[in-house]
């Protein structure tokens, strides 16, 4: 990169991806990769969710890690970001659970009530 | 961790709480306590959420009932008639409609993110991916600072933005890049200090989990403010995943020209390189950091000189504690003034903690400077998740210890100062009437007698005794005069040890003994009887353990 007209180019085009109005993605799961969360199981959870969203024939939803939130006594943490502006996140999410929050929240759009953390940013 | 079942929130605000909504609040907790009911109702105390001139208010949720006018005493009818029999108490119902808060939203300022300034990014976007950070204007002060400012306009801005050191020490940031700037010559280092070592603190590793990014920035922005052009992360070998992360974020920036030569076309090189270390916690010492840093033993070095005169290879180094690198982003891009509107007139910005032991929701947050104790136990971490507050030990191991009474005073540097207090490296340790002090106290003098590197006496055979002495108050066998031998050995450490790791530890003695000397007075046995304590070289070896 040579100059500072590049970086805002870059920085635009990261924008369009990652801001769900804009791409064709109707949603995106987060999940925590901390130390504290990959200990207490955030790589199965990750592949539990890449798992049932392909069962379910799923392709417009985004499945990506992040570092830890610093909710640690939450982990596996996940965070649901869908298209109309919404996000929840979700504590303890097992494998069991992600495929939960698929069936119910990704793929019929309710909320799944008893493993909501937070709402909201 | 159970879910409560229903949530009464009590707005408690600078006018509510006037008339009295914080003993409205105890009130509610207090009887769902008495009742047996704790662990199906849980108590908050909220925001302002609407309703004004109604008095003391209480919402219900999920039952969506809100009160009005409550006193103490009407707390008790509501918790009888609305918890134990099940129907809203109608003299009190608030009528109208209320636009009731999310009870989860609101539950603790914990789960926002509001306000966050280290950990903004932390938990939201990929730190294996540069172009979220950029997506979030990361590198943007660092184009700013190679395009419109000199780098005595950098330091300049951060000594403005009243930045203080987050590694322990709290000296003044922008002071301390002064120094180095002023250094003539070419060879200068920026020192990443990622060693972590403090028992209890885990806020580095986790800005370099989430957000590394961040921290290769406000180091770049420190070799340009200084005139260095290599930057070195001294991190401890443990950390496997922040050093992962950390070589993919530093090849992710030179792929981009955002580290290495020229970058940006402003004529400014600045690389970095990762450095490993082997555990001691004494190699978190500057000093003794880069002892290590040049594959010595880490011997803490005599000051002056200061690392800034004579450092890394003896040349000029600047050694900052990675969320303070981490916050010089924000400041470079937003401004001195913007970064000293957040948080108290004495403390700008945000102090990131690591709350642990007995509270609800142990963790990472990040919270304004100047707030409470009681606010971060209340407010942050979800209250005590059971038993009474105790004594918390603020800053770690090397930490002083708190007690109730402590509860309210701001932490900030000056304002503990005032108290006799410091704030040290952000571990918040909470801990309840279940903890014994002398336990307590043993397992941090048994952790720094270990850690001693045994340069000089006081230390080395200071914190030898100390560990001795508090194992047997913790058994109970003290002899009469264990106290005040304590008291003689803080006083010796404090004055003669020569780094600050043999220092440090009079800290949790004097405090603990500030406060809860009673209780240690206990672990002492009186008997006559017994035979006299041995205090030769070889006794101690073997009490000390
Ligand atoms: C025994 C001992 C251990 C220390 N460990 C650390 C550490 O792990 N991380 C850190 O940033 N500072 C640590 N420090 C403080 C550093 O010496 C130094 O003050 C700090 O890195 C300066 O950075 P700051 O001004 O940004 O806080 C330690 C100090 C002592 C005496
Ligand atoms: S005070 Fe302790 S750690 Fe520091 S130089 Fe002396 S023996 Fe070493
Ligand atoms: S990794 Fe610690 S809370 Fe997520």
């Amino acid at each position: 990169m040579k100059n500072l007209e590049e970086l805002r180019k870059i920085r635009d085009e990261a924008r369009k991806t990652m801001d769900l109005r804009s791409g064709n993605q109707r949603a995106r799961v987060v999940v925590c990769m901390g130390t504290c969360g990959i200990a207490a199981g955030a790589r199965d959870t990750m592949q539990a969710f890449m798992e049932s969203l392909e069962e379910a024939g799923a392709t417009d939803v985004a499945v990506t890690a992040a570092g830890c939130a610093g909710f640690c006594d939450q982990e596996p943490l996940v965070e649901v970001e869908i298209k109309d502006g919404s996000t929840v996140r979700y504590g303890h999410v097992d494998a069991a659970a992600a495929q939960r929050i698929v069936k119910e929240h990704l793929m019929q759009g309710k909320v799944v009530e008893s493993l909501v953390f937070s709402q909201g940013a | 961790m159970a879910k409560p079942r229903t949530v009464v929130m009590v707005p408690v605000d600078a006018d509510t709480v006037a008339i009295g909504a914080r003993d409205v609040k105890n009130r509610f907790a207090e009887e769902i306590g008495r009742r047996g009911l704790a662990s199906e109702i849980s108590v908050l105390e909220v925001g302002s959420f609407g309703p004004v001139d109604a008095g003391v208010i209480a919402a219900v949720q999920p039952d969506g009932v809100v009160y009005g006018g409550l006193t103490p005493d009407r707390v008790d009818r509501i918790v009888e008639e609305h918890f134990v029999k099940g129907r809203a108490c109608r003299e009190w119902l608030l009528s109208g409609e209320h636009p009731l808060p999310d009870p989860r939203a609101t539950d603790s300022r914990h789960t926002q993110y509001a306000g966050r300034i280290v950990l903004d990014n932390c938990g939201r976007i990929n730190p294996e991916n540069i172009d979220e950070y950029i997506a979030n204007d990361g590198y943007f002060a660092l184009g700013k600072a190679l395009s419109d400012m000199t780098p005595a306009a950098v330091v300049e801005d951060v000594k403005k933005s009243g930045l203080r050191g987050r590694g322990g020490a709290g000296f003044p940031t922008g002071l301390k890049w002064g120094f180095c700037a002023s250094e003539t010559g070419p060879e200068k280092y920026v020192v990443c200090n990622a060693d972590e070592g403090e028992p209890g603190t885990f806020k580095d590793r986790l800005i370099m989990e989430g957000d590394p990014h961040k921290v290769l920035e406000g180091m770049a922005l420190c070799g340009y403010a200084i005139g260095a052009s290599k930057g070195y992360i001294y991190i401890r070998g443990e950390y496997k995943l922040s050093i992962e992360r950390l070589r993919q974020a530093i090849a992710a920036a030179r792929a981009y020209g955002l580290l290495g030569n020229n970058i940006l076309d402003s004529g400014f090189t600045f690389d970095i390189d990762i450095k490993i270390g082997a555990g001691a916690y004494v190699c978190g010492e500057e000093t003794a950091l880069i002892e290590s840093m040049e594959g010595k033993r880490g011997l803490p070095r005599l000051k002056p000189p200061f690392p800034a005169q004579q450092g890394f290879r003896n040349k000029p180094t600047n050694v900052n504690n990675v969320e303070t690198l981490a916050n010089i982003p924000a400041i470079v891009q937003r401004g001195a003034d913007w970064f000293r509107g957040v948080g108290a007139a004495n403390m700008p910005g945000t102090k990131v903690y690591t709350i642990l032991g007995h509270v609800r929701r142990p963790g990472l947050i990040e919270v304004p400077g100047g707030v409470t104790l009681r606010d971060i136990i209340d407010d942050y971490a979800g209250g005590m998740k059971h038993g009474n507050f105790k004594m918390a030990q603020l800053g770690g191991t090397a930490g002083d210890l708190l007690g109730e009474e402590m509860l309210d005073v701001p932490l900030n540097y000056d304002a503990l100062e005032k108290v006799g207090h410091v704030l040290g490296s952000g571990a918040i340790l909470i801990m309840n009437e279940t903890i014994g002090v002398c336990d307590f106290l043993h397992a941090c003098m048994r952790f720094f007698a270990h850690e001693s590197c045994g340069n000089c006496n006081p230390c080395r055979n200071g914190l030898r005794w100390l560990s001795a002495i508090t194992a047997r108050l913790k058994a109970g066998t003290g002899y009469p005069g264990d106290i005040e031998i304590m008291e003689e050995i803080a006083t010796v450490l404090k004055t003669a040890a020569f780094c600050p790791l043999g220092q440090s530890p009079a800290g949790p003695i004097t405090s603990a003994l500030r406060y809860f000397k009673p209780e240690i007075e206990k672990g002492i046995d009186h008997s006559s009887a017994r035979p006299k304590p041995d205090h030769t070289a070889r006794a101690l070896a073997t009490f000390a353990g």
